[in-house]
């Protein structure tokens, strides 16, 4: 897949990508809103495809996954970053987006075009003859993000059992 | 193989005799908690997509405390389909009594040795009382209550030792900012982190609680504390059975990733700057600082141990002009319980602006927001730009007694000013 990278610092936190005062609403308020507080021209500018690379602890803070979901809904692709809180990360895998971890992003600008291969773990940067090593996601969690998420594969667990008996 | 304490809760969980760090298994559940704003509203549409009900009510407990008074349209809305689900579904549930993570233990749903899943991210609380428990979202909890079953990576185990004894005026919440500005948001790394030593063994149940709350804040999956005699009285107390917790101990010989030690005898009261609880620092190094609000509230910082804290300051001592204190208490019954004893006659007389006891300002969904420029002093875990109200506000975090001080003071002030002299 191949999208426009949207750089992004340490330490996004959940309040950015969901913040608390459109918690009460629904997912589309809280899109229009993410990360509004670093990038005001996000959620008006991003497109199907893209890319989100950030440096520590990108998803930190509370257990909303509407953080997830609202970077899953605006069409990111996948997230890169140096490393994942917790909570973040197994949301997104549960919510089918593909997130990544990197030892080194460094040479990734903002605006860059990128084709990532999940399959490879590869983010390859044509304009600048690079091609960046992600650490590959461990085999059942690339199992989940296939299915489509948490729910799509309760459904096929529910439909073998059910099948089955 | 000797053993964690979280790995033994896990093997346990998983239907093991021992587990290996990094490996992965399927564990039951024996508590699944969730809330009024990542629970029903949210998990129901998933269960009916699945076409299934909860593996077992008897195991779910709900707790409304996000939205509560509700005070919004939406979040008047959102409650009257919490109480609604709580009916239908016959799942124990506490309604406007406090937040979730002080409302569990105190109503003994918490026993030490559970393998716990919370729907909040400040799930980690429930490591006070030796339960593995650990914040998950809305989907995996959907997951949760359709199974009974979460996979997890077996965590490596960070042992934050404390020895020696805190000074007056010096808190569990002190330790947690310390420990963010020493080891990083990400410290943790989404590892166990247990806390131990002659410090630790002295605090009460609520302190301790307040350490394994802000393992959230190190980035831990939890934050354990082996269970002892002071555990098993207060479980006892709430109602629930201790059981069997003598064994529920890292054994010596088990293996630690990381072991760090600090003298609690020389630690100061601590403050965080904007907008990062990492931003720590001792209050004696704290610049010059002006507060428009101080705040104490939410499961970090307004529990009946916080409140009495921050009474003791208080007492026959007046607001600097200017200033607002409002106070949001952790639970009804660590309120009832306050009141009972003249502490929220102590926030009244000094003036006071008594809140609902909810998550408040501190989540920020309900119509009570931080103005713009505004500068607050609070005795919650986190101070994320615009999480507390409007993005330009500016959020210090202290110990509720530290909060206290600056209230009477009109800036940011070393409670230890304030111990042990009358007004």
């Amino acid at each position: 897949m191949t999208g426009r990278i949207f750089l992004l610092g340490d330490d996004i936190d959940t309040d950015q990508l969901a913040p608390g005062q459109y918690m009460r609403g629904g997912i589309e308020a809280i899109m229009a809103h993410c990360l509004e507080a670093v990038r005001p021209d996000f959620a008006s500018s991003v497109r199907p495809g893209d890319i989100l690379v950030a440096g520590r602890n990108f998803g930190l803070g509370s257990s909303r996954e509407q953080a997830a979901e609202a970077l899953k809904r605006l069409g990111i692709a996948a997230v890169i970053a140096r490393s994942f809180a917790g909570i973040f990360y197994r949301n997104a895998i549960n919510l089918g987006l593909p997130v990544l971890t990197a030892p080194s992003l460094d040479g990734v600008q903002d605006g860059d075009m990128a084709e990532l291969d999940l399959d490879a773990a590869t983010l390859s940067l044509p304009e600048r003859g690079l091609t960046l090593q992600l650490d590959p996601l461990p085999g059942n969690l690339r199992a989940l993000i296939a299915d489509g998420g948490l729910v799509a594969h309760l459904k096929k667990r529910f439909a073998r059992e059910t099948g089955g008996s | 193989m000797p053993q964690t304490l979280a790995q033994k809760i896990i093997a346990r969980a998983a239907g093991r005799e021992t587990v290996r760090p990094g490996e992965v298994v399927t564990a039951r559940v024996d508590l699944a908690m969730i809330h009024d704003s990542g629970g029903p509203r949210r998990v129901e549409p998933i269960l009916r997509e699945l076409g299934v009900g909860l593996f077992d009510p008897a195991k779910v407990v709900l707790i409304s405390d996000h939205f509560v008074p509700g005070d919004t349209e939406e979040g008047a809305r959102i409650l009257a389909l919490t109480r609604d689900w709580a009916r239908e579904k016959g799942v124990a549930f506490h309604d406007g009594e406090g937040i979730c993570h002080v409302v569990l233990p105190e109503r003994g749903h918490l026993r030490p040795g559970m393998f716990v899943v919370g729907g909040d991210s400040h799930s980690p609380t429930g490591g006070a009382f030796g339960a593995y428990m650990f914040g998950i979202g809305a989907t995996e909890m959907a997951g949760v209550l359709a199974t009974g079953e979460i996979w997890i990576r077996v965590p490596e185990t960070i042992l934050i030792e404390w020895t020696g004894t805190l000074s007056p005026g010096v808190m569990a919440k002190d330790i947690m900012l310390a420990l963010c500005g020493r080891l990083g948001m990400d410290g943790g790394r989404y590892q166990a982190v247990e806390y131990t030593g002659s410090a630790i063994a002295a605090l009460d149940m609520q302190e301790r609680m307040t350490l394994s709350n802000m393992a959230a804040e190190l980035g831990a999956q939890t934050g354990l504390i082996a269970p002892d005699e002071v555990t098993a009285a207060h479980v006892t107390a709430a109602g629930g059975d201790p059981g069997d917790w003598q064994g529920l101990r890292s054994d010596p010989d088990a293996t630690l990733v990381e072991h760090h030690r600090f003298d609690a005898a020389t630690l100061a009261p601590q403050v965080a700057a904007p907008h990062s609880p990492a931003n720590a620092m001792p209050v004696t190094e704290a610049p010059e600082t002006a507060i428009d609000i101080a705040y104490i509230g939410a499961c970090t910082g307004a529990k009946y141990t916080d409140l009495k804290a921050a009474a003791d300051i208080l007492r026959e001592r007046k607001l600097a002009p200017g200033v607002t204190l409002a106070v949001a208490p952790a639970s009804r019954r660590d309120q009832d319980r306050a009141a009972a004893e003249g502490i929220m006659g102590v926030f009244e007389g000094a003036g006071a602006r008594i809140l609902p006891t909810a998550c408040g300002i501190c989540a920020g969904y309900g119509a009570d927001r931080l103005a713009p420029g505004t500068t607050c002093l609070s005795s919650t875990a986190r101070n994320f730009r615009g999480r507390m109200g409007d993005p330009s506000a500016r959020v210090w975090l202290a110990s509720p007694m530290t909060v206290a001080a600056s209230a009477i003071a009109g800036r940011i002030a070393d409670p230890r000013e304030f111990l042990g002299q009358a007004a």
